[in-house]
């Protein structure tokens, strides 16, 4: 096992309910269903260990100076000018986060666990690149998440991720903020011929603001990208989320799945499909439940420039039907019991080719947040 | 089992059932006959508890407790069950889970019953979502196996489903009403909405009635019933002397 740097001590000597707060984004300090580890406490790289042959994870800056080829990825995907919050990451004399390298026809399907905290700093800054080279597999799960004391602060984060020929990237990012903390993620996707990008989206506990809007670029034939995204907003929270696909190859396609809940809170669900080649498909589902006032504002956008593209969108929000709930109490179950049972349904986006412990993390996230229902 | 005396059900603000008095004994099925629009569904969902339909006056009491304004769970856990002649479709709740969550049933014997009515391959499947009519009249026989309510309504157990999967829907409610248990033991009980009596093929009913706009104008035979129906329409059964 090459060890950069492990002091899991550290991450050990957190308290117990922070500690419970990164297991809930997926975070194994024993890494018993992990292949890999990456931990940053703010600015602060505390763990950064791979035992997966032809898997590296290193810190971005050492991986711009061990590879030089790394630095074509650095910057290349996301533009630094994209916004305000990328000209403030590219800013940075001292640039933080995680390169993964899944090297020439590696396939690992234990996870890969890459852990942000966001515990004394006001603002961390992250920039993570995942390059999956031609044949290689590789899966992540991203666990974003704040002290359980931290009051205020931001996260900006740019991730570029790059799925070679034939090459296979599960992205999982679950997230678990407080309701003072602002997120930016910024995040572009490359596929290339025959790749396959999935990404999965998880938050379900209050925060204040969550800004995103990442996009896959799909340029090289049979690409295809996934999109999965189950989003609460708790009352003074608000989610301003989209995802992109850009089908600029032939036979590319994708599909932007995502289920909102609102309990109180504001929920822009965007959604942007752009068939631009022969022979690409997209599909845009968006379903809205509202279950106290509150927001789900679904934007789904199909544009095609050609006869070629096949594109659609179905988008739907209300709240659950009484029909429904009444059924189910016909079976036996209270009302509170029928409306748990399916709400739970309506987030179960089983989502294929995720591994059994991915769906795990994924469905304990969905168990938290449903007990606040 | 169910004493329904002189009940009054609105919906949306409009009267739909009026005076309604039905005694259905332990071990007895009934039928109930109608044309369309009669109140047979509108009496079932009044029996079952469901919102919308307002009982203004009169009672139903079930196994001597008054049921009257009990919320629907409560009335399932007392022995009522009802097989739905358009249950919703729910995404994302797996049939199995459902059986799972409203039962004490292991996966293995939930298994074993969906055998019986042949739809184990649909219990990983969201619950009636893409369903044939066939599909979705076993699905609700198998919760009712799950659930083994002492009351049965079965509102059109016979619509949509063909002759084969009649066959094995006649006999599974048959089972469910007990009917291979002699009379004198026999516990459950049922009520039967059917139009075209197809299901008096497969089990006997001790009791038919005719509901027309909203008012129970004959009691009898149900054989007798349908064949009066049948044959002279429901106009007979207004002149009808056991009014």
């Amino acid at each position: 096992m090459s060890a950069l740097q492990t002091d899991v001590g550290d991450i050990e000597r957190l308290p117990e309910k922070d500690r419970e707060r990164l297991a809930l984004t997926g975070l194994e300090v024993g890494m018993q269903n992990r292949c890999g580890s990456f931990f940053q406490i703010d600015q602060n790289v505390i763990q950064t260990t791979c035992g997966a042959e032809g898997i590296e994870m290193i810190p971005i800056k050492a991986a711009l100076e061990k590879y030089d080829w790394v630095g074509d990825y650095y910057w290349n995907a996301v533009s630094r000018d994209k916004d305000k919050y990328t000209q403030y990451l590219a800013k940075q004399e001292n640039p933080q986060g995680l390169v993964v390298i899944a090297h020439e026809g590696v396939k690992v399907e234990m996870p890969l666990q890459a852990c942000l905290f966001l515990r004394d700093e006001p603002v961390q800054h992250v920039h993570n690149l995942f390059i999956a080279r031609e044949g290689s597999e590789i899966n992540i799960i991203s666990g974003c998440a704040s002290s359980w004391q931290k009051e205020h602060g931001a996260h900006i984060g740019v991730t570029e991720i790059y799925v070679g020929k034939g090459a296979k990237v599960t992205s999982t990012m679950i997230h678990n903020w407080n309701p003072g903390i602002s997120v930016f993620p910024r995040s572009a996707t490359v596929v290339e011929e025959d790749g396959t990008f999935l990404s999965n989206y998880v938050c379900m506990q209050p925060v204040n603001r969550i800004d995103m809007y990442p996009t896959a670029r799909l340029v090289g034939k049979n690409a295809v990208a996934r999109f999965s995204s189950i989003v609460v907003a708790t009352p003074g929270s608000t989610l301003d989320l989209g995802s992109r696909a850009i089908l600029g190859a032939e036979n590319a396609s994708a599909e932007l799945i995502t289920r909102a809940i609102t309990t109180g809170g504001t929920i822009i669900s965007r959604g942007h499909i752009l068939g631009e080649k022969d022979n690409t498909r997209g599909h845009i589902e968006c379903k809205g439940l509202i279950l106290k006032d509150g927001v789900v504002h679904a934007i789904p956008e199909i544009e095609g420039t050609l006869t070629g593209t096949e594109l659609s969108h179905e988008a739907a929000v209300g709240k659950i039907a009484r029909h429904e709930i009444e059924y189910l109490m016909a079976r036996g179950l209270s009302e509170e019991e029928a409306t748990a049972t399916i709400i739970r349904g309506f987030l179960d986006v089983k989502i294929s080719g995720l591994p059994a412990v991915l769906q795990e993390q994924i469905d304990a996230a969905i168990d938290k947040a449903e007990s606040g229902f | 089992m169910l004493d329904i005396s002189d009940l009054h059900v609105e919906v949306d603000g409009t009267e739909k059932l009026h005076d309604i008095n039905l005694h259905i004994g332990q071990g007895e099925t009934h039928i109930l006959m109608g044309p369309n629009g009669s109140g047979k569904s509108t009496l079932l969902k009044a029996i079952m508890g469901f919102g919308g339909y307002t009982i203004t006056s009169g009672s139903i009491v079930f196994k001597g407790t008054d049921i009257t304004r009990m919320p629907i769970h409560e009335r399932a856990h007392l022995g009522i069950g009802m097989m739905f002649q358009h249950p919703p479709a729910i995404s994302g709740l797996k049939l199995g889970k459902l059986l799972g969550a409203t039962s004490h049933l292991g996966n293995d014997a939930i298994e074993a019953l969906a055998q019986t009515v042949n739809m184990e391959h649909f219990l990983a499947r969201d619950t009636n979502v893409g369903f044939s009519g066939g599909e979705i009249k076993r699905s609700e026989v198998l919760q009712l196996k799950v659930q083994q309510p002492d009351f049965l309504m079965l509102d059109e157990p016979e619509s949509g489903v063909d002759l084969e999967n009649m066959g094995l829907m006649g006999k599974e409610i048959a089972n469910l009403l007990e009917k291979d248990v002699h009379i004198v033991n026999r516990r459950r009980s049922g009520l039967i909405i059917t139009h075209t009596g197809y299901i008096l093929d497969y089990l006997e009913a001790d009791q038919g009635h005719v509901l027309i706009d909203g008012r129970i104008r004959c009691h009898g035979n149900p054989r007798e019933i349908l064949r009066v129906v049948k044959e002279k329409g429901y106009g007979e059964c207004l002149r009808c002397k056991q009014m």
